[in-house]
């Protein structure tokens, strides 16, 4: 019991991270119908500019870590929307009206570009970062098994819980949101209703690229590492639980991303650490064949 | 008028002027804590920080300069295949591109005579004819058929993993093991096939994607059958219709009463690669004329029409799968054989993508530019070696700029597979397909 409680606390933790990265795919599918392929390369991004951002503030003299925290969040989430953007205005404004399956081919190679960048500009290496917050609390002290719950964890759930808020409350309610929902339903006649899509469509990278950003500190945070690689299968999975939450749904993102998170801590925990990844991408094959519209998701009708 | 040309003209140069300005903040706003300070793993373990403000500095003016150059000399010229090539041009091209096919062809058959003293050349020839054939294989399904695989490095794994355990555990030769290889990989082709089937485009791109991981991911972690990520090695070597390439007797040189040198073995898996690779163009092209490849091409072109004048889509995509997936099963097997070693290093999804940039680089569905586009590429990156590093960058931005500027290839004429009397190339713009809403 107290093992199980433990595990579920370490899913929620990693769901948390998940729906934010799983948030910019069901966004951008919603709006433009492609899979950003990039997205979890962008999420890489995040974290490591996180980390050099952390590195750098420690150098300048900025050591109380609250600070340095909230600085280093603006900062990840400024650069890191403005790959983004500059991702979505090189590689896949210009495919607007293109074939169906050219912006899903740019999309990869466009992650292949920021994979082989960072590691050229980087290095290799996995970059470590000694954990900035350690304390937490011991909820159960049983002589079994002592479950615990880390300050980081904290962090990571109520950080995800607020930013998910604030989100929910641009689409429910400003303009930028209205326009996005517009977008959603018909582009020809959002644009023809005076919304201008290609910058609704800007914006929309931008914010899934800040969240990202915000997953990609946590990420860090939590793991204490980051590699060039982390973004392929963090970005597969995030797009897994964007799919079984239903695409193009907010709130199944953030279902989805729990739901990935759970039965990944859970596979590890109870059968083996091994193939936790082979889990992960069963289930992607399994929602995509047998629940292709996902929990919260609306099914797709394709017209001629 | 000309105050008027010239005062456009001089806003025109303010404005590319606030662009490249723009370009440039951009710019650094982006490379300005990724590429201007690079972290390293000092002597206690903690990460060390290193200032590159030239290199930033560089990318910088790059931005700048290089926007301000586009907005100047090319505002207004679109970068259009069609409108800039004039026909006259376009005529001699076609015309070159009739003999280019031999002439390669004829290259390619002498090339081992020309080049026997050149071990490395040889064995950069090897390489580039096992991508050529891998790019032919998965131009069936992308090309052809339409479908987005990005798990195909899946089935050349399948083909070398059947090769290297069937060599070694029964003891089976290489030409019996390959057709094995060949039919075990198209197995696994309509095996993972059919849970796809009723997927659409860019979902199937990643269920073949997520199948490809899972098949690699399980040779790693299945270490008592596969050797896990130390793979396995000392696989056989292929020998000439059952004569070894030793210097013993009854070996190759001894038979044919020839002095032993190691290069007999490296010719042989030249000639071995380009057959297979034949093959895979002569099957390709032969379907191509089949009712089968007109109805791969129909579903290409629109999957429900296909569907409502009758084709049978499961049929043709399950074929379309299986046929691709047989000759990535083949060039597995060869992979194998010609290392000797194998592990799952060697099958990550960037080799996936690699193969699937040289098609795309080529031109979906074109034999020919398939050929060429595996040729320059890897060609290319031998030949720039001190930049090893940025040959995945160049993929990546390559396959992105051909998306943009010509979607169907660098060859872009594409020949009709039906045709009324005499057989005309197809320029791209009548062929190109809408996005669909």
């Amino acid at each position: 019991m107290e093992y199980f409680l433990q595990q579920l606390i370490n899913g929620v933790t990693l769901g948390s991270i998940y729906g934010l990265i799983a948030i910019g795919y069901t966004m951008v599918y919603g709006i433009i119908g492609m899979i950003n392929f990039a997205h979890g390369d962008i999420f890489m991004v995040g974290a490591f500019i996180a980390l050099i951002a952390f590195l750098a503030l420690v150098a300048m003299g900025v050591t109380a870590v609250p600070l340095a925290l909230f600085l280093v969040l603006l900062i990840a989430m400024a650069l890191t929307s403005l790959y983004g953007w500059t991702v979505e205005r090189v590689a896949y404004r210009p495919l607007r009206h293109s074939f169906r399956l050219a912006p899903l081919i740019s999309a990869i190679g466009m992650s292949i570009v920021l994979q082989n960048y960072v590691q050229i500009a980087q290095g290799a290496r996995v970059k470590p970062l000694p954990p900035l917050i350690t304390d937490g609390y011991t909820l159960i002290d049983s002589p079994i098994f002592v479950v615990q719950l880390s300050n980081v964890q904290i962090i990571v759930v109520v950080t995800t819980v607020v930013l998910m808020a604030v989100f929910s409350w641009i689409v429910a309610k400003t303009r930028l949101g209205r326009d996005m929902r517009a977008c959603e339903q018909d582009l020809k006649m959002a644009s023809l209703l005076g919304v201008n899509v290609d910058r609704t469509i800007s914006y929309t990278f931008v914010i899934g690229a800040a969240l990202a950003a915000v997953a990609g500190i946590m990420h860090l945070l939590y793991y204490g590492v980051v590699d060039f690689y982390i973004g392929f299968v963090a970005g597969v999975k995030a797009f897994t639980a964007a799919v079984l939450g239903g695409i193009g749904s907010l709130p199944g993102a953030m279902i989805g991303g729990l739901l990935i998170g759970l039965i990944e801590t859970f596979w590890s925990a109870y059968f083996s650490i091994e193939y936790k990844d082979v889990a992960a991408f069963s289930i992607l094959v399994i929602v995509l064949i047998f629940l292709p519209t996902g929990i919260l998701g609306r099914p797709e009708i394709e017209k001629v | 008028m000309t105050q008027e040309g010239s005062s456009s003209r001089h806003r025109d140069f303010a404005g590319a002027l606030k662009r490249a300005a723009l370009a440039a903040l951009v710019a650094f706003g982006l490379f300005s804590l990724l590429v201007g300070i690079r972290t390293d793993t000092g002597p206690g373990g903690a990460l060390e920080l290193t200032a590159r403000f030239e290199t930033l500095a560089v990318l910088v003016a790059i931005a700048f300069v290089g926007v301000f150059l586009r907005e100047t000399l090319f505002s207004g010229a679109t970068l259009d295949g069609s409108s800039y090539v004039p026909e006259s041009v376009r005529r001699f091209t076609a015309h070159i591109a009739q003999f280019l096919g031999p002439a390669l062809l004829v290259f390619a058959a002498v090339a081992p005579i020309i080049f026997y003293n050149n071990r490395y050349l040889l064995d950069l020839s090897i390489q580039i004819l096992t991508y050529v054939m891998l790019g032919w294989g998965l131009n069936i399904v992308v090309g052809l058929a339409g479908l987005l695989d990005l798990g195909y490095v899946a089935f050349y794994a399948v083909g070398a993993y059947s090769y290297a355990l069937l060599a070694q555990s029964f003891g089976l030769s290489f030409w019996i093991c390959l057709p094995l290889a060949g039919i075990l990989a198209a197995f696994w082709g309509v095996l993972l096939g059919f849970p796809v089937l009723r997927l659409r485009g860019d979902y199937l791109a990643i269920v073949t994607l997520a199948f490809g991981e899972i098949i690699r991911l399980v040779l790693i972690n299945w270490q008592s059958l596969t050797g896990g990520p130390n793979g396995i090695s000392s696989i056989p070597r292929p020998s000439f219709f059952g004569l070894p390439f030793n210097s013993e007797e009854g070996g190759f040189a001894h038979t044919f009463g020839l002095e032993f040198s190691p290069t007999h073995r490296v010719v042989f898996l030249y000639y071995v690669i380009l057959a297979l690779a034949l093959l895979t163009n002569a099957v390709t092209i032969r379907l191509r004329r089949l009712p089968i490849g007109r109805a791969w091409e129909a579903l290409r072109e629109d999957e429900v029409a296909c569907r409502s004048l009758g084709i049978n889509t499961t049929n043709t995509k399950l074929t379309a799968f299986a046929m691709g997936a047989m000759f990535g099963g083949f060039a597995g097997s060869f992979f194998a054989t010609r290392q000797g070693f194998i592990s799952p290093e060697s099958f990550v999804f960037q080799e996936s993508a690699m193969v699937l940039a040289i098609v795309v680089l080529g031109g979906m569905g074109s034999q020919i530019g398939v050929a060429i586009a595996a040729t320059v590429m890897l060609g290319g990156f031998e030949f720039f070696r001190e930049f090893q590093q940025y040959r995945m960058v160049v993929f990546g931005l390559a396959m992105v700029a051909i998306m943009i500027w010509r979607p169907r290839g660098l060859i872009s004429t594409r020949t009709p597979s039906v045709f009324l009397k005499k057989e005309k190339p197809v320029d791209i713009a009548l062929a190109r397909e809408e996005g669909r809403g």
